[in-house]
């Protein structure tokens, strides 16, 4: 059992590096962890991921491992994705359901042995990962505070992990794994980011966090590399039309008012569920939904003009149909990108509806009727995000 | 879709074009000229369902918006190099990121002192005040009224780039209809913000600053906007206007913000040229008009210098109203007052450049190797007075033998440029004379003038020229000779009050429409000017459209806030 603990915000790892290059002292508290908000200006930020090199600490990112006998089977109920597709050395992007069938989180898994995994989350899942646990011959364990994790994202991230020295770095493919000898333990590399570019991210022991950050902007000088904070992957994310949890859906546990948590139809995520599998938590349920009909629909929206359509109603006529979940100007698409939930009879690609957008300049609010078309997908999506062999920049 | 020729008598040209050639495809709409602005024109021609050609004299397309590697494993932006003027319409509208562009904005600028100090003029606000608190508090402070009121004039203008300007003798509804917008935006500054206006288009920059701010270094560094690309000194009246205009752009709507075109300013007409070729245009390169053909009074084709001869009935200008109206059309087919005007345009050269490939990152006097300030544009020439020396040698036919130079080192945030750890730096100069004591640039001359610069910027940076690995030297004369600005001006044609909005190019011209049916202008010569922009191709485009009476294609700007 721990100390008892007095301490309002933890640190990670590389807080000693964070701290020095974090000039505008902005923070963020992410899961109790003290987190870089900006380090020095945001839209630098940003263009390093899609110009250079991004790195984030990932740290406080819950990560849980699911070892022993059944993991793959117990995953394979927790989860709404078939989990016996994903081979060892694999990553994948999966969401989880309450028997409703509504979403409690989305993460990543990573299949990193015969029945070993760990599972990347945003909310803390430990109990819901128990309860579905009973009859699995399977050992959960919290290993959050004992992996030390960077994002290394952008074009030329691939050019800087060669500069450390990780041969064939360049051949993972996206989603791939794949382990490198650092200082005497071992350095684990995904291809996997929340930023939708080129981009790997690392794994490693705490005691060697700091090392690592070291090297990774030694190698990284002449590639442009820079630390990026919690709004720089906030603006990349929107632009890569990634979901985010607990700003795009309420995890179904923490919801209080009806009708407030979303199945993973409702947010675009029917690919996630795989119906071929017998068993499931949700499955019942999704399977009811998917006969009768959802009540929502999750849709991208290209917002006429330049005004993020923040917190937007959207419309349909003078009736209001949605809102919007997240929305930014998007600096390298150029365009205005909207994720919103609109009710499920609307929405489809090419139906053009409305944002009211709300702003304030020199303390007066402006409301403006913006049209916005229904997108298929959003519009950033260079090929040198899967490209293999990866590109220098 | 080919469209052939009709045989009319009154197209015995085009007969016998038939006659020897066979074939020869008619195009809807001609462009003469592959600038940024020609490919945007013909980019929402196309868009609009025309066939449309461009011709392009060089080998490459771009004109002054250009990437050339010139040294192996390095590639310039050999004219213009830094981008915020490009409306932002466009760039979404002919989607030209999915067509490979990019553009990041980089913060800040940085003047070096004579006395081995600098002013940092930092991106993030709290530094700056700081920096500027460092060389006068009250400064600092003024700095804020300043801001406000240059942002107050870019208000004024910005709504009006993506605008047709009005014609203010004609009775037309739609004229009518425009100069009212204009007296309302006009009437909306109130009483002192009109005030404000006038000074602001008609003061000097050196003026205009001195009734805000006591540093020398600072209003130096502040007047540089002013006098950029403008044959005038920081004391000329008109270079407050010249500062705005470097103001008035924006980089994802941060208004005054400048970026680099990832992969160099060529990106940007690559993205353009792949628009238009998405929509069906061409574009032929090595291709010189020597004549815009007119006959019975209406605009017919084109004739090459080599010889062949392209037919379309609309005919448009990329190039400079000197070079449209006497070089390549001929006084026969043109009212008398065009060439009086074009006679008269003022288009003087001011300006040089260097784009230097270099071994290494280059340190300069007092700034830490990491900060900030070298990764944006760095100045020489710390007073309004080395400003008006520099400016007297311009006047005396010589080049500034003590210049300002706005340079920046780009590769440290494009690692698309030069290879890993090396870097480019492109270096713009003022003053550069269109002509050198009355005679024509000599190769001695030019290199004479590089050198210059080069050690200018040496006194700044103790190991730069050890780092020196090849250098492109332009003056006025490669500049007019390769991009066809005439004199090397850099904005085809000066940015002043008689020469802007319905004055540009001409009185009465203004409205891109030549003064032969079929004729038009679109290049940076017609409101609302040079610059790296697209303005002008655009609003060119929605002008024949309009005549044509075919849908517009081209966006309406959008609202300031
Ligand atoms: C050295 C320099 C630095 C600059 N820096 C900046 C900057 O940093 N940022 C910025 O925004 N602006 C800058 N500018 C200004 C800006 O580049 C120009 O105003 C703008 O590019 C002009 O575009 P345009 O399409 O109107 O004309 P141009 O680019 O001049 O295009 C005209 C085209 O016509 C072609 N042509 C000429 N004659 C013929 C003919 N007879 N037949 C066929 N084709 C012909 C030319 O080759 C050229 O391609 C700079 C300009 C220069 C010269």
């Amino acid at each position: 059992m721990r100390q008892h603990d007095e301490t309002m915000l933890l640190q990670t790892p590389f807080h000693s590096r964070i701290a020095k290059a974090c000039e505008l002292n902005q923070w963020d508290d992410w899961k109790g962890y003290t987190t870089p908000h900006v380090y020095t200006e945001v839209e630098q930020e940003y263009f390093a991921i899609r110009n250079s090199t991004g790195v984030f600490d990932l740290t406080p990112m819950m990560k849980y491992r699911i070892t022993g006998p059944d993991a793959e089977a117990y995953l394979n109920k927790l989860l709404t994705r078939d989990i016996r597709k994903i081979g060892v050395g694999r990553v994948a992007y999966a969401v989880w359901c309450d028997d409703a069938g509504q979403v409690m989180d989305d993460g990543t898994v990573f299949h990193l042995g015969e029945n070993d995994y760990r599972l990347c989350a945003y909310n803390r899942v430990m109990d819901w990962m128990m309860w579905s646990a009973m009859g699995f011959d399977v050992t959960i364990e919290d290993e959050t505070a004992d992996v030390a994790a960077l994002a290394v994202q952008g074009p030329t991230s691939c050019s800087v992990l060669k500069a450390m020295g990780f041969e064939g770095i360049e051949n993972l493919k996206a989603f791939g794994i794949r382990t490198y000898a650092f200082d005497g333990v071992i350095l684990m590399v995904s291809r996997t980011g929340f930023t939708g570019d080129l981009g790997y991210e690392l794994w490693i022991d705490p005691d060697k966090a700091e090392l690592l950050w070291d090297r990774l902007f030694d190698a990284g000088k002449n590639f442009g590399i820079r630390a990026i904070g919690g709004a720089a992957l906030e603006l990349a994310r929107i632009e890569a039309g990634f979901l985010q949890a607990g700003i795009d859906f309420v995890a179904a546990e923490h919801a209080v008012r009806m009708g407030r948590s979303r199945s993973p139809f409702e947010l675009g995520l029917e690919w996630l569920v795989s119906f071929d599998k017998p068993i499931f938590n949700g499955r019942r349920a999704l399977l009811e939904e998917k006969k009768n009909g959802s009540r929502y629909r999750f849709v991208y929206l290209d917002v006429e003009g330049n005004k993020p359509a923040e917190h937007s109603f959207i419309m349909k006529g003078s009736k209001v149909i949605g809102t919007v979940t997240s929305a930014a100007w998007c600096p390298t698409a150029k365009s205005n990108l909207a994720f919103a939930q609109v009710e499920s009879k609307y929405g489809n690609v090419g139906e053009v509806l409305v944002a009211e957008i709300y702003y304030q300049r020199e303390l007066q609010w402006t409301r403006v009727l913006a049209s916005c078309t229904v997108i298929e997908k959003v519009i950033f999506n260079p090929p040198r995000r899967r490209q293999t062999p990866a590109a220098d920049f | 879709m080919l469209r052939f020729l009709a045989l009319t008598p009154a197209d015995q040209v085009t007969i016998d074009k038939i006659e020897c050639n066979r074939v020869t495809k008619k195009y809807d709409a001609i462009v003469i000229g592959g600038g940024h602005n020609g490919l945007t024109n013909a980019a929402y021609l196309a868009k609009a369902g025309l066939e449309v050609l461009v011709l392009e004299k060089n080998p490459y397309i771009g004109g002054a918006t250009v990437s050339r590697e010139l040294h192996e494993g390095w590639k310039y932006s050999n004219c213009s190099y830094v981008c915020s003027l490009l409306r932002p319409e466009i760039t979404r509208d002919l989607e030209l990121p999915r067509h490979g562009l990019q553009v990041i904005p980089y913060g800040g600028s940085v003047t070096f002192c004579q006395n081995g100090d600098y002013f940092g003029d930092y991106p993030d606000h709290g530094r700056q005040y700081r920096e500027i608190a460092r060389h006068s508090v009250r400064d600092a402070d003024a700095y804020e009224r300043y801001s406000a009121d240059v942002m107050k004039q870019t208000r004024l203008i910005r709504p009006f780039l993506m605008r047709t300007p009005p014609d203010p003798t004609s009775l037309k509804l739609r004229d009518l209809k425009e100069m009212r917008v204009l007296a309302k935006a006009f009437a909306e500054l109130g009483e002192e913000g009109l005030a404000d206006t006038l000074k602001f288009w008609t003061m000097s920059i050196g003026d205009y600053l001195d009734g805000y701010f006591e540093t020398d270094v600072l209003k130096a560094h502040l007047a540089g906007s002013g006098i950029i690309g403008t044959a005038l000194g920081v004391y000329s009246p008109g270079t407050a206007y010249v500062l705005l205009h470097h103001y008035m752009g924006d980089v994802d709507g941060t208004v005054g913000a400048w970026g680099f075109a990832r992969g160099g300013m060529g990106a940007i007409a690559d993205a353009l040229a792949a628009a238009l070729q998405s929509y069906g245009g061409e574009i032929k390169r090595d291709a010189e008009v020597g004549q815009i053909i007119v006959k019975d009074g209406v605009t017919r084709g084109v004739a090459l210098t080599n010889g062949d001869e392209l037919y379309a009935d609309i005919v448009v200008s990329n190039l400079d109203p000197k070079r449209t109206f006497l070089k390549i059309m001929d006084a026969k087919d043109l009212p008398e007052d065009i060439i009086h005007k074009a006679k008269n345009f003022k288009i003087r050269g001011s300006s040089g450049k260097l784009n230097i490939a270099l071994d290494g990152l280059p340190t300069f006097n007092g700034i830490p190797k990491n900060s900030p300030l070298l990764r944006c544009d760095m100045h020489i020439l710390d007073s309004l007075e080395r400003m008006e020396k520099a400016y007297d040698d311009w006047k005396a036919e010589t080049w500034s033998k003590d210049p300002y130079v706005d340079m920046l080192i780009p590769t440290q945030v494009d690692p698309t440029m030069a290879p890993p750890g090396k870097h480019m730096m492109t270096v713009f100069v003022q003053y550069a004379p269109p002509k050198i004591n009355g005679g024509e640039w000599t190769d001695d001359d030019r290199d004479a003038f590089g050198n210059n610069v080069i050690e200018q910027i040496a006194k700044y940076s103790p190991d730069f020229k050890d780092l020196i690995l090849h250098c492109e030297v332009r003056t006025p004369r490669e500049i007019e000779d390769e991009v066809g600005l005439t004199e090397g001006n850099i904005f085809m044609g000066e940015l002043t009050f008689d020469q802007l909005l319905f004055n540009r190019p001409f009185p009465g011209y203004a409205q891109y429409r030549g003064p032969v049916p079929g004729m038009y202008m679109c290049g940076s010569g017609t409101h609302p000017g040079g610059g790296v922009m697209a303005a002008p191709g655009a609003n060119a485009a929605r002008e024949i459209l309009l005549d044509l009476k075919r849908p517009n294609t081209v966006p309406a700007g959008y609202p300031d806030d």
